[in-house]
């Protein structure tokens, strides 16, 4: 099949879903993007996402986010309909399968509404005006006597109006404005409005479709025996058990394809998934492990502090930091330490492929960017990416596991032997004790204090490079510029007069990647931890302390914000304390205060956590306090939770009893508050996570006097 | 294999499966209720809560055999009847507690379990009541907060559960 011809079909596909009428779409998510139409020649260009208006007055916008649970199916549709003046209602989404045509496609970076802000305003903009100056020419006025208004154009002055539908054929027909006017924030309607998410009924009555509920005709289910030393190899396998459950049809080697290795694996497959189950548990496979017994956090971690002994490779420097140092009052230094995490969704790791006889491929699965998804089968199956067709469906929780497709590539592997879809579900065990993981890092940090003034500051950032182990993509010289990034002075616009950045790469075979905010997760604890302890050196208050060194308006609102909504200034009994942190991460700027209480058995309790986001334009500010409330518990439980530990290159945690995560009646009260500062968005789902567990810890140390310089903290023995 | 009649949602569903399967998978793979989730399969985080005869329990701990041939069945899918809203869905709705939404039928089935034995709860019940229940998009507070709502809008309508319509206000 050509791809002419594939474009062709897409063509007619939507034509006739649409009864023909106003397609538009975008040619990049550039800040200068632009608006064309859709033509069956457009739609062989890089054309993303297709709004079609139909002669019905239809309106389907093609979402490029796929939802998690982060809100992007209200926040994506919004920023259409706020500029095409039509109700949230009236546009209906169609999740994109990951064709190149419709861009960039993943769901991660808090990147949905950041990226989607311009084009997708422009192209309702640019819809809007076709379809008011359509109007105009019909009435034979002037496009001034014209508004849009609830999918109608109205004439001023009169009750005359039409439909969108009926002006769509037409209007498709004019050429597109190329600087479509964007509607004044004053009268926004839905954006900066909160609003119910049109989701919601459906996930409280079960109706939701996540990607374990799909179901497809002819499939078979797989439950796969990982290595358990993860990378280990099979020696032998007796199956004899494992084949006499009813329901297993064959038991079959497998491999786990991640981006740095594959591993071997054994596939249990079944006519359902409990029989597929119950096979896995009757295997006895014989590993050889040789080799795997170094690969421990214990051993990454004493390399790491080995390495933090070390110069690491500079990446940013003001001034002379050793000179400082030498001459200082007081110096300073710690090492802060954060461990290995699992994403631990609740919807565990799951997904369909069916590598067809004739080539083609399909998959259904809950992804996160089912580009990404389509570039990874490709690559794998060594197919062409028009021979594959990705249904993406809703994620039970994702928060960046659902972009690494190990269990999607095993699915593929399965189907392609097996030749019928197959159905991979991953046990929690699966989950959480064969990664990828949040990384643990080391942040050493030196500092000086003179008087009371705050004179320099150096972070050495420790560990494996999600870079290097997921895209190969760092060279021992390098710095892994998602580091140097978020660590920059550019970033945390501390402006002290001396100060340093500095990396080193320790590297595991343990799986990692992308964890709920990256690397801001591990080294806001290092930066916002070691500011308290210079604050405190300076015999200063840790807000004031931060204020004198910011410049930045932003960064100072949000810091005075958080200081008068956390009572900051009123003073506490003691045995009780506050903490604060802030950072900014994917665009935003996010403050945290703790408030902690000693407790008479010696432990330590939280009172309540206040958060503040400075966000830029957001769409629904209840969906931003939803975000944040999520990132203070899953900051937390980072923080007081146990971590992932290998031994002898296995995981020593496996479900929600070693692995536990943070209950109900252990959420604090919380209290979150929003700074409209106007600017331009940043992201919403992850940046009030990074502050939570440094401000925790700063709290500790306010309330009983101890430094905790390392994750997680056990609060029943502070 | 055996052949079950279960009672589910007030529905006669029959199956034909292995004595040890456990609930969740019967309803998920034989009756088509697909609202009952699978998190663990340890019953450590309460994505498969059901009813059995009113009562809580974790789906995929129970085996099928284990039930009695009188036990009533309870899903996600069976407190409201797809018109109107259960008030506990409905204060669920109201305050917007579903993130990405996985684990919330679970926590549903929980919270009216407890409205039913304890109409006015504190936070203190409902923390008890809902420990067993996790969520990691961290929907703790509007969890306890729509159990509140729940418990008002069950006693403003007069004692009837059915308050809401479909989709919300």
């Amino acid at each position: 099949m050509t791809p002419n011809s594939n474009s062709r079909r897409e063509f007619l596909r939507l034509s006739s879903l649409s009864g023909l009428g106003l397609m538009l779409g975008v040619s990049s998510f550039a800040k200068n993007a632009s608006i064309v139409k859709l033509t069956e020649e457009a739609l062989q260009l890089e054309i993303n996402p297709f709004i079609i208006i139909d002669n019905l007055g239809n309106i389907t916008l093609v979402n490029p986010r796929p939802d998690m649970g982060q809100g992007s199916t209200q926040a994506v549709p919004s920023l259409l309909a706020e500029e095409l003046e039509v109700s949230l209602e009236k546009v209906k989404l169609i999740q994109s399968d990951g064709k190149s045509k419709y861009g960039s496609q993943t769901a991660g970076g808090s990147s949905s509404v950041r990226e989607l802000w311009e084009p997708l305003r422009k192209a309702g903009a640019a819809a809007k005006e076709m379809l008011t100056e359509t109007a105009a020419k019909r009435w034979g006025v002037s496009v001034d006597k014209c508004y849009a208004e609830d999918a109608r154009i109205h004439q001023r002055n009169s009750d005359k109006s039409f439909s969108y539908g009926e002006l769509a054929d037409e209007a498709s027909k004019l050429p597109i404005p190329k600087n479509p006017k964007l509607k004044d924030p004053k009268d926004f309607k839905i954006i900066g409005k909160t609003k119910p998410r049109l989701d919601v009924p459906d996930r409280v009555t079960g109706k939701a479709v996540f990607g374990m509920d799909v179901d497809v005709p002819g499939m078979v289910y797989a439950a796969i025996l990982h290595a358990p030393a993860i990378h280990g190899k099979i020696v032998s396998i007796d199956d004899a058990a494992a084949k006499k459950i009813p329901g297993v049809i064959r038991v079959m080697k497998a491999e786990r394809p991640m981006p740095h290795r594959t591993s071997e694996a054994v596939a249990v497959i079944a006519t359902n998934w409990w029989a597929a189950l119950k096979g896995k548990k009757a295997l006895n496979v014989t590993w050889d492990n040789s080799g795997l017994d170094k690969m421990t956090t214990d051993s990454y971690f004493a390399k790491s502090y080995e390495a933090a002994k070390a110069e690491g490779i500079n990446f940013e420097e003001k001034g002379d930091i050793d000179q400082t140092l030498a001459h200082a009052e007081k110096t300073l230094e710690a090492i802060y330490e954060t461990p290995f995490l699992a994403h631990a969704p609740i919807e565990p790791e799951n997904a369909i492929a069916h590598v067809k006889d004739n080539g083609e491929v399909e998959i259904w699965a809950p992804i996160q960017g089912p580009d990404w998804a389509l570039r990874d089968v490709a690559g794998y199956l060594k197919v062409k990416p028009e021979q594959i067709k990705i249904n993406v469906f809703l994620l039970g929780g994702a928060f960046g596991r659902k972009a690494y497709h190990d269990f999607l590539l095993e699915a593929c592997f399965l189907s392609k032997e097996l030749k019928k879809p197959v159905k991979v579900i991953w046990t929690r065990e699966d989950d959480i004790s064969q990664g990828p993981y949040r990384p643990g890092m080391l942040s050493a940090m030196r500092g000086a204090v003179n008087g009371k003034k705050i004179a320099a500051f150096h972070h050495h950032a420790i560990g494996e490079s999600i870079n290097r182990q997921v895209f190969n993509g760092l060279k021992d010289h390098e710095v892994d510029d998602w580091i140097t990034g978020e660590l920059s002075a550019e970033n945390h616009k501390y402006n002290l007069p001396v100060w340093k950045l500095s990396w080193s790469n320790v590297k595991t075979d343990i799986p990692i990647v992308w964890w709920r905010s990256v690397y801001a997760s591990n080294f806001a604890f290092g930066q916002e931890c070691f500011m308290d302890e210079l604050a405190h050196a300076a015999g200063q208050d840790p807000i004031e302390a931060r204020l004198g060194i910011l410049q930045d308006a932003r960064f100072k609102k949000v810091l005075e914000v958080i200081s008068e909504k956390a009572n900051w200034k009123e003073k506490l009994p003691s045995g009780q304390g506050r903490g604060v942190a802030m950072f900014k991460s994917f665009g935003s700027i996010s403050a945290c205060c703790v408030t902690v209480s000693k407790q008479n058995d010696g432990s330590v309790k939280i009172d309540k956590v206040v958060s503040v986001i400075d966000c830029g334009w957001h769409v629904n500010p209840d969906n931003v306090k939803a975000q944040t409330e999520g990132n203070i518990v899953m900051g937390l439980t980072a923080a007081i939770k146990p971590g992932i530990t290998y031994a002898g290159g296995m995981a020593q945690q496996s479900n929600f009893n070693d692995y536990p995560i943070m209950r109900i009646n252990e959420a604090p009260e919380m209290d979150i508050h929003i700074v409209n500062s106007g600017e331009v968005p940043g992201g919403v789902g992850e940046p009030g996570l990074p502050p939570v567990a440094p401000a925790l810890a700063n709290a500790i140390f306010a309330a009983t006097g101890k430094r905790l310089r390392k994750l997680p903290i056990d609060l029943n023995e502070v | 294999m055996a052949v079950y009649n279960l009672n589910v949602n007030g529905k006669k569903v029959t199956v034909d499966v292995e004595p040890d399967m456990p609930l969740l998978w019967v309803l998920r793979d034989f009756a088509g209720l697909k609202g009952t989730k699978f998190g663990c399969g340890m019953a450590l985080c309460g994505a498969c809560t059901v009813h059995l005869n009113g009562q809580p329990i974790r789906s995929c701990q129970t085996p099928v055999s284990s039930l009695a041939k009188s036990a009533k069945l309870t899903t996600i899918e069976g407190i409201s009847d797809g018109v109107t809203l259960h008030a506990v869905q409905q204060a669920w709705v109201e305050e917007q507690v579903p993130q990405c939404g996985y684990c919330q039928s679970g926590q549903i089935m929980s919270a009216v379990a407890l409205l039913k034995t304890t109409p006015d709860p504190t936070d203190e019940d409902i923390n008890s009541a809902m420990s067993g229940n996790l969520c990691r998009c961290g929907t703790y507070d509007r969890i306890r907060k729509a159990i509140h709502r729940a418990a008002d809008l069950s006693k403003t309508s007069g004692g009837t559960q059915k308050v809401g319509k479909a989709g919300g206000k």
